[in-house]
C-alpha cells in the first residue's frame, strides 16, 4: 500500500487517481498510525513552502515523515514535496524544511513566474526513477521556486528555466521530482510505475 | 525549454460538447469524456472544459465528467463557467480538476480570486477575461460576452493578478469565431504588462495565426476550439507546424 500524506496542502485526488489507474493500492493518510503497513510514502504539495512546513508540523506529521526518511523506506516527494526535503526556502525565511538534503529554494528571476507548463529534463547518470524515459522528455511543471544545492551527487535530472536546476533527485530510496508525474501523461505514469516497483 | 501549450477547449452543455464538433472515427463526437481522451492521445498539453449552461444540473453533470476524465487522462484539466464561490471551486477540484477559471463572478466579486488563491494556491485560479475593443482600449465584458462592465480590460487583468490569479485566459470578443486570427495587439499588451502566463483565445483559423499569437502576441499558450473540433486540423499537425516555425512544443 502506498501512503499519500495529507497535511491540508492541496489536491491529492490526481495523485490518488494516477495510482488507481496503475492498479496500485493507495491511501490518503493524515496520522502516524495510518502509516502502519505502508510500503511507500508520497509527499505531495502545492502552494507556499512556509505554509506547507507549518501545516506539516501542526498536523504532527513533520516528525513522522522525517523518521520515515531516516528509515530508508521508499519515499517520493512531488513538487513542493521535493522542496520540503531541503533545508529551507527564501519564500519563507526562518522556516525549516525536513532537511534531509543540503540546499535551499530560490525564486525564478526570469520568465513568467510561476513556471507553468511542459518542460524538458536532462537526465544524469544513475536514475532508477527515469528508467525507460528518454533524455529531453517533457514533464508538467508548476512552481515559482527552484532548488539550489551544492550536493549534486543525488541530482538525476536537470531542467532549464532561466537557470538550470535539479528536477529529479534520488538518494537510496528517497526520491523526489519537481514536476507533476500525475499530470505528465504517459511518461508521468511510467515514472510512478518505476517508483512503485522500487517499493 | 518550456513548451508553448496547445489547449483544446470543450464547451459543455447538458453533458455534451457543443460548438460544431465534427470528428471522424469517433463513435460519438459530442461525448466530452471521449473527446478528452482523443485530444489527450493526440498530445494536448491540457484540456479546458467550459460549462456554458451553468445551471445547477449542468454543474452536476460536469462534475461527473471531470471525475471520469481525470481517472484516465493524466494531463492538467481546467474547468470554468458559472463558478461563483470557493465551495464551487472545491467541488470541481475534488472531482479531479487542477484549475478553475472565473470570469463574471470575479468581476462582480473580485475577492473570489483572492479567497480561491488563498485556499487552493494561485496556480489553481485562472482569470478568464472577455475583452472587447471600445474606443482606444478594451473593456471587460461579463455574462458570456453580452454585457459591458465599463471596466478597462487591461486594468482589470492587472488587478486580478494582484489578487492572486495564476494565469490569464484572454478572450477577444471581437475576434472570437471569426477565424481571422487572435487580437495580437491585445495579446501582446496583456502579456507584457503582467508576470503570469497568458493563454490566447478567440479567433484562431489557421496554424500560422497560432504562431503569430506566440511570436508577435507573446502568448504562453493557445486555446483552441473550432480549429480542432471542425476536424480540419489535428493536434499533431498543429504542433508540427508550430515546431517548423520555431515555436517550442512538446
Amino acid at each position: 500500500m502506498i501512503a499519500i500524506v495529507d497535511y491540508g496542502a492541496g489536491n491529492l485526488r490526481s495523485v490518488q487517481k494516477a495510482f488507481e489507474y496503475l492498479q496500485v493500492e493507495s491511501q490518503v493518510v493524515s496520522s502516524r498510525a495510518e502509516l502502519r503497513g505502508a510500503d511507500g510514502l508520497v509527499l505531495p504539495g502545492v502552494g507556499a513552502f512556509g505554509t506547507a512546513a507549518k501545516r506539516l508540523r501542526g498536523s504532527g506529521l513533520f516528525d513522522t515523515v522525517q523518521e520515515w526518511l531516516r528509515s530508508g523506506d521508499p519515499f517520493l516527494g512531488i513538487c513542493l514535496g521535493m522542496q520540503l526535503l531541503f533545508e529551507g526556502s527564501s519564500e519563507s525565511p526562518g522556516v525549516e524544511g525536513l532537511g534531509v538534503f543540503k540546499g535551499t529554494c530560490l525564486p525564478f528571476k526570469e520568465g513568467k513566474v510561476p513556471q507553468i507548463g511542459w518542460n524538458q529534463i536532462q537526465i544524469q547518470e544513475g536514475s532508477r526513477l527515469l528508467e525507460g524515459v528518454d533524455d529531453g522528455s517533457f514533464f508538467y511543471f508548476l512552481h515559482g521556486y527552484y532548488v539550489e544545492t551544492g550536493d549534486t551527487g543525488m541530482v538525476t535530472a536537470l531542467t532549464q528555466y532561466g537557470v538550470t536546476y535539479p528536477s529529479v533527485v534520488e538518494r537510496g530510496n528517497v526520491m523526489a521530482v519537481q514536476f507533476h508525474p500525475e499530470k505528465s501523461g504517459e511518461l508521468g505514469l511510467r515514472l510512478l510505475q518505476n517508483w512503485v516497483e522500487s517499493c | 525549454m518550456l513548451a508553448t501549450r496547445v489547449i483544446p477547449c470543450l464547451d459543455v452543455l447538458d453533458g455534451r460538447v457543443v460548438k460544431g464538433v465534427r470528428f471522424k472515427g469517433l463513435r460519438d463526437a459530442g461525448d466530452p469524456v471521449e473527446l478528452a481522451r482523443l485530444y489527450n492521445d493526440q498530445g494536448a498539453d491540457e484540456i479546458t472544459f467550459l460549462d456554458i449552461g451553468a445551471s445547477y444540473r449542468d454543474r452536476e453533470i460536469l462534475v461527473e465528467v471531470v471525475e471520469r476524465v481525470s481517472g484516465e487522462v493524466f494531463i492538467p484539466l481546467t474547468v470554468g463557467g458559472g463558478i461563483r464561490s470557493v465551495d464551487d471551486m472545491r467541488r470541481i477540484l475534488n472531482a479531479g480538476a487542477d484549475k478553475v477559471s472565473v470570469c463574471t463572478a470575479a468581476i462582480k466579486n473580485p475577492s473570489l480570486i483572492s479567497a480561491g488563491s488563498e485556499v487552493f494556491g494561485s496556480q489553481c485560479i485562472v482569470l478568464s477575461a472577455d475583452l472587447k475593443r471600445v474606443g482606444r482600449g478594451w473593456h471587460a465584458y461579463i455574462n458570456g460576452g453580452r454585457d459591458d462592465t465599463g471596466l478597462d480590460g487591461l486594468e482589470w487583468i492587472e488587478e486580478a493578478e494582484r489578487l492572486g490569479a495564476g494565469e490569464i485566459l484572454l478572450n477577444s470578443i471581437d475576434m472570437d469565431g471569426t477565424r481571422e486570427g487572435y487580437d495580437l495587439e491585445l495579446t501582446r499588451k496583456v502579456s507584457e504588462s503582467i508576470g503570469v502566463p497568458v493563454i490566447a483565445s478567440g479567433g484562431a483559423g489557421t496554424p500560422q495565426q497560432l504562431v503569430n499569437a506566440v511570436i508577435d502576441g507573446r502568448a504562453d499558450a493557445v486555446l483552441l476550439a473550432s480549429l480542432l473540433h471542425s476536424g480540419e486540423f489535428t493536434i499533431p499537425e498543429i504542433k508540427a507546424y508550430l515546431r517548423a516555425q520555431g515555436v517550442s512544443v512538446r
